[in-house]
């Protein structure tokens, strides 16, 4: 059997951001505590004419740069969000019109809170490895939503990342596990602008429970060990939670830095662990292995094992890096911030 | 774009304006953005072919705009040029910010961005801008 895994990847972040204490000065609040306790120093900020479908467009012209294929061949599309433009009106089909794919197209758009971008590419994995397509495309792009004033409101950021599935690939996807269970720490209902979230009760019963489930039940299936991975890769709801993670599976710290994106733009929803990815392969050597765990509101974790080839070397000079776009900013105050979000009625 | 532009215009246009689709005349290689189905030039010899443009090219010339058509107002201030294509056509859209490194001869690139939309229960364009190289 050939590998299958990541042909190509490539990322999008917007270019302006806002500081945590910009925010906090709005609401009296102390912002360099709240910088502390939450590990993030910034985020970034869509601009007016930025959204889900556009962050998800640029990402997947990067990855299609380091696949060096025709895109002609892609033959599924599945953008995972929690911010798609439309609430009925695929994403999927403007993102494949704009890259030009195929149009014998599998395409859905897909909903699992901050892990619908993995679940994407989970799909893709296993439709190239059923044959019935030659690649596929899956995106985690978000515009995080945080009501004015809220805890979330710090961390809401927005950005993306793709990856293209397929045979020769520069990453072979080794395994992956899911685990879910109803867990409702974190939800929006139809027509609410803002996210409603169930404060502390998101760490132990949610994101930790489900994460650290996943991963020790991916560790026993496949028989690795935490020695046998050189990166890892956590969901970043802020910049605590994932190391808190590492720790308590066993994960010495330094393994998982270079993954931790999140201080300096925020928790980019379905686009957080697949940006560490993203910038994990950025600095990944043939025959390292990276392990990945998202997490999902409501709530679940996907897993996953990949191990990089000789690919890499060549490919990833093919496109932007990860560091090049959060290094590339421009400040804004919390003002036009709020005309950015499209929040001054005209 | 005209404000409440019908759907079904701007779905015609929806190739060109997301990936820059025009075409060449294979004959005497002018490009054309818009498509066009005669060369000009050629008339009846010509030979037209469909081309995806590279999306690079040079500002050629800009203004800022402060008081914007309906369907822009949230937009002000931000930039429009007229951008010299490396294939040659000239083309008209939108700089993204930041509206102060702008020059006249500055290499620009493609972006993919939102439009404009209808209102907020209408339908949402999306087409290329210009952006700056660094
Ligand atoms: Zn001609």
């Amino acid at each position: 059997m050939t590998d299958i895994g990541i042909v190509g990847y490539g990322c999008y972040i917007p270019r302006l951001r806002i500081r945590v204490e910009e925010i906090a000065r709005i609401w009296g609040a102390d912002g360099k505590n709240i910088k502390n306790s939450l590990g993030v120093e910034e985020k970034s900020v869509p601009d007016i004419d930025e959204d889900t479908v556009t962050i998800a467009v640029e990402a997947s012209k990067n990855a299609l740069k380091r696949a060096r294929i025709n895109p002609r061949n892609i033959e599924a599309v599945f953008i995972g969000s929690e911010s798609h433009p439309y609430v009925v009106n695929p994403s999927g089909t403007i993102v494949a019109e704009a890259i030009g794919v195929s149009n014998n197209l599998f395409c859905a758009d897909l909903e699992f809170a901050c892990k619908a971008g993995t679940a994407g590419m989970q799909i893709c994995y296993a439709m190239v490895k059923a044959g019935m397509i030659k690649y596929g495309l899956a995106i985690g792009s978000d515009t995080a939503q945080g009501r004015p004033g809220d805890a979330l409101e710090y961390t809401a950021a927005a950005g993306g990342a793709a990856f293209i599935i397929g045979n020769n690939p520069l990453a072979i996807i080794e395994d992956t596990l899911s685990f879910a269970t109803d867990t409702p720490d974190f939800f929006r209902r139809e027509g609410e602008p803002y996210p409603k979230h169930a404060g502390r009760f998101t760490g132990e019963p949610a994101y930790f429970r489900h994460v650290v489930t996943a991963t020790t039940n991916f560790l026993k299936k496949t028989g690795l060990k935490q020695d046998d991975f050189d990166y890892i890769v956590f969901h970043m709801p802020n910049g605590k939670f994932p190391l808190k993670a590492a720790k308590k599976l066993g994960f010495p710290p330094e393994k998982i830095k270079q993954s931790l994106v999140v201080k300096k733009i925020g928790n980019t929803y379905s686009g957080s662990s697949l940006l560490g990815l993203s910038n994990v392969l950025d600095v990944a050597k043939p025959n390292e292995r990276i392990l990945l765990t998202s997490y999902g509101s409501g709530a679940g974790s996907d897993c996953f094992s990949f191990l990089v080839t000789d690919a890499i070397e060549e490919r990833r000079c093919s496109a932007p890096r990860t560091r090049e776009y959060i290094e590339n900013k421009e400040y804004v105050d919390y003002g036009l911030y709020v005309k950015l979000k499209g929040k001054l009625k005209l | 774009m005209p404000n409440k532009s019908s759907i079904p215009l701007s779905w015609r246009l929806n190739k060109s304006i997301y990936r820059l689709v025009g075409n060449k005349c294979k004959r005497c290689g002018t490009f054309f953005f818009p498509s066009r189905d005669i060369c000009p030039k050629c008339r009846r010899k010509g030979d037209i072919e469909e081309v995806v443009f590279s999306g690079e090219g040079e500002v050629y010339s800009y203004t800022m705009i402060n008081v914007a058509p309906k369907g822009f107002e949230q937009q002000t201030p931000y930039l429009i040029g007229i951008i010299k294509l490396k294939e040659g056509p000239l083309i008209t859209g939108q700089i993204v910010r930041p509206n102060n490194n702008i020059e006249i001869g500055k290499k620009v690139y493609a972006v993919f961005r939102k439009l404009t939309e209808d209102s907020k229960s209408g339908i949402i364009k999306y087409g290329f801008k210009f952006k700056i190289k660094d």
